[in-house]
């Protein structure tokens, strides 16, 4: 079992998003970056499966070099090597074109990815880099198990959930309870410094312009209700609010 | 160059998401002096389709081929390429979910088109053309130039506010050529919570978190919530308590909404419990501890015992 799993370097989920350079620019100052946290179920899942049938797990990151902290943290949790596409990636197509070139280069029977960065929450590069393989795409996927050359899968859909027969090659983009979440140990630490990281440089062109980031508008102050009273929210919804 | 609106079909009608997707996409077209026309896929009657009319389509394409039935993502995304070519279509327009994400993603890749998810806005076309969306989970929003020729865009539940025209659309039948190789995912099956109002699609959303002690108190927020009208959602630990199921899980790592009112009932108000809930338009909070966080980004609060609030407000909506 050959697997790629593909990872961003993401502000932690508690970071306070701010913008510098007039608002072109995320302020990277005092963000402590992690593993997307969909991602990080995905390279569980692949390390499992790698324990179970045997094979190769490799990292795939599009980003810049202080990227390598995420990486390295993938490795030390059971990647054998690593890859990282030199930029600064900004925009899902062009993401996806880094990934599925690399793809193309090899034959792997799975490619693992979250169901959707946690920065820019898309949740379809799984959807372009399967399109330009010419492979199946699913995503969100819950379950994986794989018997031979077929994965059985069960993917969330909306109320509910289904589930999926489909021959390999696949990309997958994964959630929760797929794995459980891998902790590094101290061998896996000491290991990954060592592991093989290579650095490729980007092709193609972006196909978007982020030209300036808002903050939304503060909130109003909270309107508190005593909870006597609390029959008067209804009203409150339906004449002030106008929601009901 | 008209636009296109990939719409979903569930129990015969188009989804309310997809309505909506309608009246974001026939806006778009005045805008570029073009029409919106609409593809529905599965089964719907033509009276249903023209429907689409009224929300500013002027024409329906429907396919209906009995292989279309189970959703397959690569069958739905090779229609939609080809009534893209059909319609010579620059604009794609969908609303955001589970289907729709998969398929307008293999578009964009046929059709080497830029794709934006999570539109809060219709476009500003003075000076190229350029979205809104909303990223890191809601907590900021970007301005995005998209250059391609063809544009794909999924929109976030309120993006417009949508206004009926009383017009009707007409529907045409529309039979592309399917691959044998868009059939090769196969669904085994299908589990759905017989439960009336999705929760993506819901105006108003319940929710409660771990201040409900235990599954068997859920009663008091179901009646509620259908009282209102709403779907029920609740927090991580819920679900992963099995409390709830999954899919109800609302925040930064599940489901995020943006209906016109959320009632937390119960949650701590965590900023990534938030995040996914930041972009509704009124957020009531009901918690016995006033220094819970979430009121700070709440618009109405009730410090109180959910055990005795929420049976008074169910009594109080009956009312009206
Ligand atoms: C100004 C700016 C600078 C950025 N700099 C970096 C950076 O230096 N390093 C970084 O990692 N991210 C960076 N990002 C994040 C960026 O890479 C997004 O993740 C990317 O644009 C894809 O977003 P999406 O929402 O379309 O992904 P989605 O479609 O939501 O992602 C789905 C899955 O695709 C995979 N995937 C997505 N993006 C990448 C990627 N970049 N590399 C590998 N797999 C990926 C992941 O498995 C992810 O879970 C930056 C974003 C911006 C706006
Ligand atoms: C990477 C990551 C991702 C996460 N993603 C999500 C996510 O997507 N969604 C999410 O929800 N969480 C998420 N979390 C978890 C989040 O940090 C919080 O732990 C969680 O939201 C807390 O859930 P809660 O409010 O139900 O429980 P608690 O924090 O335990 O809060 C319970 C609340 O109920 C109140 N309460 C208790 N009894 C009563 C009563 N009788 N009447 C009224 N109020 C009462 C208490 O005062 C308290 O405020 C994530 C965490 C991490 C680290």
């Amino acid at each position: 079992m050959k697997i790629l799993v593909c990872v961003t370097s993401v502000p932690d989920t508690t970071a306070k998003i701010s913008f510098t350079d007039g608002d072109t620019k995320f302020n990277k100052a005092g963000v402590t970056y992690i593993t997307g946290p969909y991602d990080d179920y995905a390279l569980s899942r692949a390390v499992e499966l790698k324990e179970k049938l045997g094979g190769t797990v490799t990292v795939l990151n599009v980003g810049e070099s202080d990227s390598e902290q995420v990486i390295r943290k993938c490795l030390a949790i059971g990647a054998d090597d690593a890859i990282r596409v030199n930029c600064e990636p900004k925009d899902s197509y062009f993401t996806a074109v880094q990934i599925a070139t690399i793809a193309a280069q090899e034959n792997y029977d799975l490619i693992l990815m979250g169901r959707e960065s946690i920065d820019f929450n898309s949740g379809v590069v799984h959807g372009l880099v399967g399109e330009m393989l010419g492979i199946p795409s699913l995503s969100p996927v819950m379950k994986l198990e794989i018997e031979g050359t077929t994965a059985k899968m069960t993917r969330e859909i909306e109320g509910g959930k289904e589930d999926i027969e489909a021959s390999l090659p696949l990309v997958l983009g994964c959630q929760e309870p797929i794995a459980e979440w891998k902790i590094p140990n101290m061998r896996g630490i000491m290991t990954a410094r060592t592991k093989p990281l290579r650095v490729v440089e980007p092709v193609g062109d972006d196909l978007t312009i982020t030209e300036k980031f808002t903050l939304p508008a503060p909130k109003g102050a909270c309107k508190m209700i005593p909870a006597e009273n609390a029959e008067e929210l209804i009203a409150l919804l339906k004449n002030e609010a106008k929601v009901l | 160059m008209s636009v296109i609106i990939f719409t979903e079909i569930d129990n015969g009608a188009l989804k309310k998401s997809s309505l909506e997707a309608v009246y974001y996409g026939a806006e778009v077209a005045k805008m570029k002096g073009t029409t919106a026309t609409v593809l529905a896929i599965g089964e719907a009657s033509e009276a249903e389709l023209a429907k689409a009319g009224n929300f500013g389509a002027t024409k329906v394409l429907h396919a209906n081929d009995a292989r279309l039935a189970t959703g397959n993502i690569q069958a739905y995304a090779d229609v939609l390429a080809s009534a893209v070519t059909q319609e010579n279509a620059e604009v794609v327009i969908l609303a955001k979910s589970s289907l729709g994400d998969a398929v307008a993603a293999r578009v964009a890749g046929k059709l080497k088109a830029a794709i934006v998810s999570n539109v809060t806005e219709l476009p500003d076309l003075s000076g190229g053309f350029k979205v809104t969306r909303s990223i890191y989970t809601g907590k900021a929003f970007a301005t995005v130039e998209m250059k391609s020729d063809k544009k794909i865009i999924a929109i976030k539940k309120n993006a417009v506010s949508v206004v009926e025209s009383g017009a009707s659309a007409g529907v045409e039948v529309f039979t592309p050529a399917l691959k044998d190789a868009d059939f090769a995912v196969k669904v085994t099956g299908t589990h759905k919570a017989s439960s009336t109002i999705s929760l993506p699609e819901a105006d108003i959303v319940v929710s409660a978190g771990r201040g409900l002690k235990g599954p068997e108190n859920w009663g008091i927020v179901e009646d509620l919530a259908n009282a209102l009208g709403a779907a029920t959602a609740c927090s991580k630990p819920v679900s992963d308590l099995d409390w709830r199921p999954h899919h109800e899980h609302v925040g930064q790592t599940g489901i995020k909404v943006s209906p016109n009112l959320y009632i937390a009932c119960g949650i701590s108000g965590a900023i990534q419990h938030l995040a996914g809930v930041n972009s509704s338009k009124v957020i009531v909070v009901i918690n016995k501890d006033p220094e819970a966080p979430f009121f700070k980004a709440a618009d109405y609060g009730i410090v109180g015992d959910v055990f005795d609030i929420l049976p008074r407000l169910t009594k109080a909506v009956k009312a009206l």
